[in-house]
């Protein structure tokens, strides 16, 4: 699993740390290094942008993985730096931002915006492939998520809207359900596309999402 | 009493239905005139619900202007907009002022409209939104809790007989004949020997198929509907037909060419009508008819 993020637009930030004038930064070792969006290089290169503004960077850290409690080492090891800022600039996903604010009592600011859940195709190349509904169906559509790879997440077949196996939001899309046709095809499992699929349960985990796991199923 | 779209679709006769699209805005004027035009000439009209995804007056507003004026309307229900709730409450709304014809569509995406940061709702789609129809007919809501009072419907579906790869759709197609629909009326076909093969397959389900008939203005519109619209093909010969009409006369060929495909689609026997749609140029449909040899009745033969 990875979280694909991006960074977000510049002036957003700036808005966002106007009140403040020293700033510590965190990136991701992890998925956020992947996307080239808080890894060590981007942290740096955001401090002299924020120098150029003429904000103090009182330090900076590259959390190995944001998003999980080894993050409250990694931060405590920076105590000082983060006791002389006024604020924490997070170069990571939602989850690295969440870890963070949860261990230290500073504003905390995301620098990123968090897209989806997803793979990485080919350098550089990223795709969401779980829109983690909780009901999964790809047993039936050969591996493929309709709910994801569709626009509009039609479970029951491909819309009117596909032409020549694309999609008609983006010439560049695939159409998922062209996609799972082939693919089922190929299998002989075409009956497959012919059963019905009910409407959806969108509460299959009440939201806001939790959930105790006490034994396995 | 006049008989209803569903008498009409199974008298045997050839069907003639049309659409109305509704203003964007509440100057209903042009709306209102051209239901006045066509409700007496054609089985049942269509109204759009939000064509493309650009808001507009809606569907149910413009269905219950064509039941006030003495027309047989034929909802459009996409499942872009609303989830489960709301659909079926506008079928009850529907149902309760006379509605009797409901077309079920999943609906164009959200971003190709004019409100492009709009969520897209899908709660259903229009295999499910069938289905949700049948159970309301039987008295329960998709909760499964009775109602007092269920609805009755006449349902259709549509599909798109020009689209690659077809077999996607018709499995589709299959789909929505098991979930109930009654009839369907089919994207714009142009290239007739692709849509009478279409029909040979079609022929063995017990549905009633209208041929969807796009009117072409010009070999402008025509070839940025084979560029942009998903499932349209018009065959080259049709646009070197109207680019080589007379300025200004362009769209008269447009006319000849739909009302002489319905000609051939009637007199061929190729399907059980026609959905004829002039896209906002409603007031030249009673022309095509004229020029397919189409009496205006309601119940054409």
């Amino acid at each position: 699993m990875k979280s694909i993020t991006k960074q977000k637009p510049f002036d957003e930030i700036k808005e966002q740390l106007d009140r403040f004038d020293r700033v510590y930064i965190t990136g991701c070792g992890t998925c956020a290094t992947m996307t080239r969006t808080g890894g060590r290089e981007e942290v740096m290169d955001m401090k002299g942008r924020l120098e150029e503004l003429g904000k103090l960077v009182t330090g900076s850290t590259v959390i190995p993985t944001a998003c999980d409690e080894m993050t409250e080492v990694a931060i405590s090891e920076d105590k000082g730096a983060i006791q002389n800022a006024n604020c924490i600039l997070v170069m990571a996903c939602v989850l690295g931002v969440h870890r963070v604010s949860l261990y230290i009592d500073k504003p905390v600011i995301p620098a990123l915006d968090t897209l989806f859940i997803g793979v990485e195709d080919s350098p550089g190349d990223f795709r969401e492939v779980c829109a983690q509904c909780g009901q999964c169906v790809l047993g039936e559509t050969a591996g493929i998520c309709p709910l994801t790879a569709c626009h509009k997440g039609l479970l029951n077949g491909p819309c009117g809207g596909t032409n020549n196996g694309k999609c008609e939001v983006d010439r560049e899309k695939d159409c998922a359900w062209t996609l799972i046709y082939q693919r089922l095809e190929a299998q002989g499992r075409l009956d497959l596309m012919r059963k019905y699929h009910a409407p959806r349960n969108s509460n299959v985990t009440l939201s806001p999402r939790m959930i105790k796991i006490t034994s396995q199923a | 009493m006049a008989p209803s779209f569903r008498e009409i679709l199974n008298s045997g006769n050839f069907v003639v239905t049309s659409e109305i699209g509704p203003p964007k805005g509440t100057n209903i004027e042009k709306m209102l005139h051209h239901i006045d035009l066509l409700k007496d000439k054609v089985a049942a009209l269509n109204v759009t619900d939000h064509q493309s995804s650009v808001m507009r007056f809606p569907s149910l507003g413009g269905c219950l202007a064509i039941k006030e004026r003495g027309g047989d309307p034929i909802l459009q229900m996409t499942c872009r907009d609303r989830n489960r709730l709301a659909l079926q409450a506008e079928l009850l709304i529907a149902y309760t002022r006379g509605i009797r014809n409901v077309l079920c569509l999943t609906g164009d995406a959200v971003p190709v409209g004019d409100h492009k940061e709009a969520k897209g709702v899908f709660d259903l789609d229009s295999v499910q939104l069938l289905r949700a129809i049948r159970q309301m007919e039987s008295g329960k809501d998709l909760g499964g809790n009775d109602l007092d009072g269920a609805v009755e419907f006449c349902a259709g579906a549509i599909v798109t007989p020009e689209a690659r790869p077809i077999e996607p759709q018709l499995i589709k197609f299959e789909k929505k004949v098991e979930s109930g629909a009654e009839f369907f009326q089919t994207q714009a076909v142009y290239d007739l020997d692709n849509f009478a093969e279409f029909m040979q397959y079609a022929r063995k389900f017990p549905v009633k198929i209208l041929a969807g008939i796009v009117l072409l203005v010009s070999a402008r519109m025509a070839r940025y509907m084979n560029e942009n619209v998903p499932g349209i093909f018009v065959p080259q010969y049709l646009i070197d037909e109207l680019a080589s009409a007379p300025k200004g006369e362009a769209v008269n060929r447009g006319i000849e060419i739909a009302g002489q495909m319905i000609a051939t689609l009637k007199k061929e026997s190729l399907c059980d009508g026609v959905h004829i749609m002039a896209i906002g140029r409603e007031e030249l449909v009673p022309e095509i008819m004229e020029v397919a040899g189409l009496s205006s009745s309601k119940s054409q033969t």
